[in-house]
């Protein structure tokens, strides 16, 4: 068989596995790659302005696609920009594939020009590493590692090339489905397991069901599942943060999502309830807040496809290691073979009637300046009907998006939850809209976040990206401070935003179009006004300076000493809740 | 404000894992980065074709961090299995130590007598030393080194703990 180099190889490997496009910047230790791709001219290239912001492009691109995202960076400061993407890409379960140039190997070590320990750094950050010293295995370890991204708790992989091995040749050919020695993810559930939770749910008087993204890691169909689960089962559907659109905010079943910024309803029937149903879902502390008055009086059930999470910080019940659409699919042939009739639950939804009726999201507009709840609730009327896909930074602009847009539909919520790492909106944005062309996508963004990755603006215009960036401009990084209130008695240190660019003038040196939306009269006319254009817009929306993101559990406090206004907090909190995050 | 600790008991694991570069790392990281403590850890291949290496590791965590670390080693995907020997019950604990010590005069005889009491072996002798190798569980090789310390010890090289279930049946 004739033998090719190790950089068509791995174009190759990437054509069969179907990748469609990369997201990468070049350098010296990738060279060979960057020629590979530029002649083979099968997969399309997205040159972003930071490395990390590659990595936000491919998450952004898996997440709303549930495809795995494919970056390409060079040794050295290109590895370690990614570094941080892929560590989002790990606490998320975002299936990536990172491919990251090194030295040639007989330099690994001598701390070569752009040498850094690739897969020592990405080690605890990765679901897997390679480093890669013979061509003739590099076309294995690439379908290997594309396998283990994309099944089982999705995450990201990092395959080490060094130059050399990407020069040198080796026969490659197509490897047949990957059967790993030691990596088999349990898909289907112990039927046992399902039977028994079957029977729990059936016989719960105050069930809930609190979902998470492994429903979306699922696939759409698992989305489906839940809410027939939820038809024939009648019990209430709360959400993580990463959840979100899993299940139609527009049912009678939703309570929105709980935990820290959760509402009322939530999380007091996560506290109130006999059965906790938890799928695909982790027991954060930003969900369970106090660990010992997390839930006290519900027998608990776990679905998770990855053994570690379960009991790691809550102890359950009845533990199911499963594919989390595979086990509710059970669950409802399970249900319906039975004949079970929908569960008499009326005193139940009546005592969360009782929490609704706290109104825990409502806020007070003000005669000029806009509510920064306000604009999202604006911005959600003028794109619903369009199902736009929504990304975040991360702050409290990201909690009132969570809090106040509702989503139908899964696939269309990209934030970045477990690592909550600021700058990841834009470049995710960029991903999206590459994923789908046709789609609405928006950024809703702090100022303080977008300047983190805001090189990215020229990522847009040279794709002809139409995403939109829609800021919520408080002149604060307004959860720091927001937690400075809360915590030292508003010593506001170092949370403000100072020197701001102009950002409209700074979109149109990029060649974007820039809104400013300064009170509640200019706000649906701005809003009308980016949907109107057809090409990347930035809105800079100045929203009020002050308001702060409620409902609140104080970190470390139970679900029943939620916060629901500013009002109820002031002075400095003591050594043990500040030392919480 | 203090910083509470939660009671441990100690854990013998077995591992098996790929023998591939940077295995051990993957491991060892994976007790730092998720603050997980290790008192004794051995590895070496064991098999003919020298593919599959046995770590044993000795731990100490409460039960529920237990159930962790072998969730979390299990994770790993070069990890073929995960075995906690203290928790499956019976088994072998043995640990080889060479020390050395001065052994001039009366101390050379003392010495000498302390390690046929310890079944230790001489492996190299001067006029004024010895090695001694001496194998057995931790507490003998504890034991043997105190008293060595008496007669004149000057250092000690252990392997950690290595350790296999008693019966037929593999780990």
């Amino acid at each position: 068989m004739a033998e090719k180099s190790g950089a068509d190889i791995l174009v190759d490997a990437l054509c069969d596995l179907g990748v469609e496009v990369v997201f990468g910047y070049p350098g010296g230790a990738v060279l060979p790659i960057y020629d590979a791709l530029f002649r083979s001219k099968r997969i399309k290239h997205v040159l972003v302005r930071h490395e990390q912001a590659a990595t936000h492009a491919a998450e952004g691109y898996a997440r709303s696609t549930g495809k795995c995202g494919v970056v390409l960076v060079t040794s050295g400061p290109g590895a370690t920009n990614a570094v941080t993407g892929i560590t989002d890409a790990l606490m998320d379960s975002i299936p990536m594939l990172v491919i990251t140039g090194q030295v040639p190997t007989a330099l690994i070590g001598s701390d070569a020009f752009q040498e850094a320990d690739t897969v020592g750094i990405t080690r605890h950050c990765s679901k897997h590493n390679y480093l890669v010293k013979d061509p003739a295995k590099l076309g294995g370890i690439i379908h290997e590692a594309f396998h283990i991204a994309t099944s089982g708790r999705p995450g990201p992989v990092v395959v080490d090339i060094p130059k050399d091995v990407q020069i040198a040749t080796a026969a490659y050919t197509k490897p047949g489905p990957i059967q790993h020695k030691t990596y088999r993810p349990q898909i289907k559930a112990d039927r046992a397991l399902i039977e028994r939770a079957v029977d729990l749910l059936a016989a719960a008087e105050r069930p809930i069901f609190y979902t998470g993204g492994g429903i979306i890691n699922s696939g759409p169909a698992a989305s489906q599942v839940l809410r027939e689960l939820a038809r024939i089962t009648g019990a209430p559907v709360t959400s993580t943060l990463m959840g979100l659109g899993a299940f139609p905010a527009s049912s009678d079943q939703w309570l929105g999502m709980l935990g820290m910024h959760g509402t009322y309803e939530a999380n007091f029937a996560m506290n109130e309830a006999d059965l906790v149903i938890c799928l695909g879902a982790r027991f954060d502390d930003r969900v369970t807040g106090r660990l010992d008055a997390f839930s006290p009086n519900s027998v608990k059930i776990h679905v998770d496809i990855d053994r570690s999470s379960i009991n790691k910080t809550v102890r359950v019940d009845l533990p199911i290691v499963a594919d989390v659409g595979h086990a509710m699919e059970d669950m409802v042939k399970i249900w319906k073979s039975r004949q079970h009739p929908k569960p008499d639950l009326t005193d139940w939804w009546q005592r969360i009637s009782g929490w609704r009726a706290k109104k825990s999201l409502a806020f007070t507009d003000l005669p000029s300046d806009i509510m920064p709840q306000r604009a999202i609730k604006a911005l959600w009327e003028a794109t619903h009907a369009k199902a736009p896909i929504i990304t975040t930074e991360v702050g409290q602009h990201q909690m009132w998006a969570a809090q106040h847009f509702d989503f139908e539909a899964p696939n269309k919520w990209l934030t970045s939850g477990g690592l909550g790492t600021m700058g990841y909106g834009l470049p995710a944005a960029i991903g999206a809209q590459m994923g789908n062309p046709k789609a609405l996508v928006i950024d809703i963004a702090g100022e303080a976040s977008i300047q983190m990755n805001i090189q990215e603006l020229g990522t847009a215009t040279q794709y002809r990206l139409p995403v939109k960036i829609f800021i919520l401009n408080n002149q604060y990084m307004g959860m720091v401070r927001q937690w400075q209130e809360l915590t030292y008695s508003s010593r506001y240190s170092e949370s403000y935003s100072d020197s701001l660019p102009d950002f409209v003038k700074l979109g149109e040196a990029y060649g974007w179009k820039g809104i400013r939306i300064e009170n509640m009269g200019q706000l649906e006319g701005g809003i009308a006004e980016m949907l109107a254009y057809d090409g990347p817009v930035i809105v800079d929306c100045m929203v009020s300076q002050t308001a702060n993101c409620f409902p609140m559990i104080p970190s470390g406090a139970a679900h029943t000493d939620m916060i629901l206004q500013g009002e109820e907090v002031s002075g400095e909190m003591d050594d043990a809740a500040k030392a919480l995050v | 404000m203090h910083i509470k600790q939660e009671a441990a008991q100690r854990h013998t694991l077995a591992i098996m894992v790929d023998n591939e570069p940077g295995i051990l790392a993957r491991i060892a990281g994976l007790f730092t980065a998720r603050g997980y403590n290790i008192e004794s850890l051995t590895v070496s291949d064991v098999t003919a074709d020298k593919a599959v290496s046995r770590i044993t590791i000795v731990t100490s965590a409460s039960d529920h961090v237990m159930e962790q670390v072998l969730a979390q080693l299990d994770r790993l995907i070069p990890v073929h299995s995960v075995t906690d020997l203290t928790a499956l019950g019976p088994h072998v604990e043995r640990e080889l130590a060479l020390v050395k010590v001065k052994g001039t005069g009366d101390h050379r005889i003392e010495a000498l007598r302390l390690a046929d009491v310890y079944r230790a072996r001489v492996v190299d002798a001067t006029t004024s030393s010895f090695v001694f190798e001496v194998t057995g569980g931790p507490d003998k090789i504890d034991t043997f080194i105190t008293l060595m310390r008496e007669v004149g010890l000057i250092e000690v090289a252990r392997t950690g703990i290595v350790a296999m279930a008693r019966g037929l049946e593999p780990a």
